[in-house]
């Protein structure tokens, strides 16, 4: 076949009719994953909490409450409560920070009705592969003062050693490690201003 | 006020576009030979960087996002981006010809520099307003420049070390980047405000 | 057998990432694990076979002038393609590759090939091409993510090989990307050069 010569026309028709054909097909593969992609993104939300939490048996996410932290203007943070029946049996935080080693890590932790640390499940982090993966295992470890489960964040110093309070950093990734703690103790935060808030419910 | 000096600080040295993010990786190495072209190269793409990051930032809040079409993301970005060079290489060549002159071979090269279009879909992901995402366009270009300048300096000096034949040419410049990431490591964990 | 050569030109005379130096971004982004770096190679080997098909296919019908932003279009729909598939179905994967996967888009190879290869050959040729760059890529992405991972944790694909105390934090992080991929050009230069 021979090649189309470089004329206006023709140069204007074949774009337009390859730009079209693409806006096409990813309109059409927009609305065939548009559902799939929601439903993954809730998938992981929930995996999370129910992680992070005892047992609950409402559905969290209908729940969702944005609180503002006093501070810097930022976010407010989302607060997901969790109930038993009746009973307020906790709630998971979802919280971020900036200060990680090389941007956003995205953290959803889990307190109890009481405020004590339930669990914590690292969501994303532009952090370095390996870095993120040991944050998600390190802060639950028995060993030393590796672990912020079971640990009320009102009685404990939520910092790390280094800097005089009482948790392990994790071995050569001290920052990382400030940022998760201060990510956690921000979320406490919320937390309590949540419960708060919503005591006499 | 903190803010975009906490977003200046960051872009520039402790998220440092090449040595931590590794964008733009391809002209940190392609056009890091001479002290000249590298100043030439940072220049340029601090202009395509302001002005892309402009455009797509409106395109994306004013037009993409009210139509729904935020899928098209990708593809508009790029074509406003190969657009932009192409305009603005026709622009300064009328206009400004001497700028035309330090800037136009660099110019073509820069619609595939991923630092252009990493940015501009950056700045929509981290949700910042116009002027965050303008200021982190411009931190992010000084620390592409500062990088590939500091990196332009030593491989003018590497040029007459004798090095082992098979680490000649880009293995001992990526060694050389890989100790200055090690150095910008240093500033990890500075934060203001 | 001529298919063959194709391929094995992309794997090694025409190693994107070890002899034409090409895709830095991702080779460096992407490679803090044997995994990461594999997936990151299969995905791109998935666009520039395609991209690479429906160029060459296309080819006669798009004016030299405009064929630049015609042949971006093509890549930028198979990349958001991909993207929207990844995020529907593989979403862990898309959350650890992150912004790379749009990226695709600037990758020098894909465009590269696309002009070099796919807009003068066949579509046959073409696929293959696109095998065998594709493939060269993602064993070159696999080898530098083992060796940070072996050497930075211990682990290769995850598997401990030796106790993680005794890895070296810093060939995970940024610096340990550069100076792993250094010295794994310079020994294939020196294979090369010795055959």
């Amino acid at each position: 076949m021979k090649k189309l010569a470089s004329t206006l026309p023709n140069m204007i028709i074949s774009l337009g009719v390859i730009t079209i054909i693409a806006s096409a097909l990813l309109a059409w593969a927009n609305s065939v994953t548009a559902e799939p992609i929601a439903a993954a993104e809730k998938q992981t939300r929930v995996d999370a909490i129910k992680d992070v939490l005892p047992a609950f048996d409402n559905d969290p996410l209908a729940k969702a409450a944005e609180v503002n932290v006093a501070g810097d203007g930022a976010a407010p943070f989302i607060v997901y409560p969790a109930y038993e029946g009746d009973k307020f049996v906790g709630a998971a935080v979802e919280g971020y920070t900036l200060n990680g080693f090389s941007g956003e890590v995205k953290v959803m932790y889990g307190f109890d009705a009481e405020g004590v640390v339930h669990g914590y499940q690292v969501l994303s982090h532009a952090e370095t592969p390996g870095l993120g993966a040991k944050m998600n295992e390190w802060f639950r470890m028995e060993e030393g003062k590796r672990s912020v489960i079971g640990k009320d964040p009102a009685q404990v110093n939520m910092t790390v050693a280094k800097d005089g309070g009482d948790i392990d950093a994790i071995t050569a990734a001290t920052i990382s490690s400030r940022a998760f703690l201060s990510a956690l103790t921000e979320c406490y935060q919320a937390f309590v201003t949540y419960k708060n808030d919503h005591s006499n419910e | 006020m903190l803010t975009y000096l906490s977003i200046i600080v960051t872009a520039i040295f402790v998220n440092n576009i090449v040595f931590a993010q590794f964008l733009g990786i391809c002209p940190f190495l392609g056009v890091s030979k001479k002290l000249s072209s590298a100043t030439g190269m940072g220049a340029a793409v601090t202009f395509v960087m302001l002005l892309a990051t402009l455009v797509t930032w409106l395109l994306q809040i004013y037009v993409l996002d009210p139509l729904g079409l935020a899928y098209m993301q990708t593809i508009v970005f790029i074509l406003v981006i190969a657009a932009l060079v192409q305009m603005l290489e026709i622009i300064l060549k009328k206009i400004a010809p001497s700028l035309y002159q330090a800037l136009g071979v660099f110019l073509p090269l820069i619609t595939t520099n991923c630092a252009v279009l990493g940015v501009a879909i950056l700045v929509i992901q981290k949700g910042f307003n116009l002027g965050e995402s303008l200021t982190y366009a411009v931190a992010t270009a000084i620390g592409f420049t500062l990088a590939l300048v500091i990196f332009a300096g030593i491989r003018e000096k590497l040029a007459l070390v004798d090095v082992p034949a098979p680490m000649r040419g880009v293995p001992v410049a990526l060694l050389c980047a890989g100790l200055l990431a090690l150095a910008f490591m240093g500033f990890s964990g500075i934060t203001i405000g | 057998m001529n298919k063959l050569r194709i391929i094995y030109n992309g794997l090694v005379v025409e190693n994107p990432t070890f002899v034409l130096l090409l895709g830095m971004c991702p080779t460096l982004g992407t490679t803090g694990s044997a995994m990461n770096g594999m997936s990151m190679g299969l995905a791109t080997m998935g666009v520039l076979i395609c991209s690479n098909i429906v160029i060459s296919a296309i080819k006669s019908l798009v004016p030299d002038k405009v064929r630049i932003p015609a042949f971006i279009v093509v890549i930028a729909t198979f990349v958001t393609l991909l993207q929207m598939m990844m995020q529907a179905y593989l979403p862990e994967l898309n959350a650890s590759l992150g912004l790379f996967i749009p990226l695709i888009v600037v990758n020098c190879i894909v465009l590269g090939r696309a002009e070099a290869y796919a807009s003068r050959h066949s579509v046959v040729d073409s696929a293959f091409d696109g095998i065998g760059i594709g493939l060269g890529f993602t064993v070159a992405l696999t080898l530098l993510g083992a060796v940070r991972e072996i050497l930075g944790t211990g682990c290769v694909f995850g598997a401990q090989v030796y106790p993680e105390t005794y890895g070296s934090l810093v060939f995970v992080l940024a610096p340990g990307a550069f100076i792993a991929l250094g010295f794994l050009v310079a020994l294939f230069n020196y294979i090369r050069n010795r055959s």
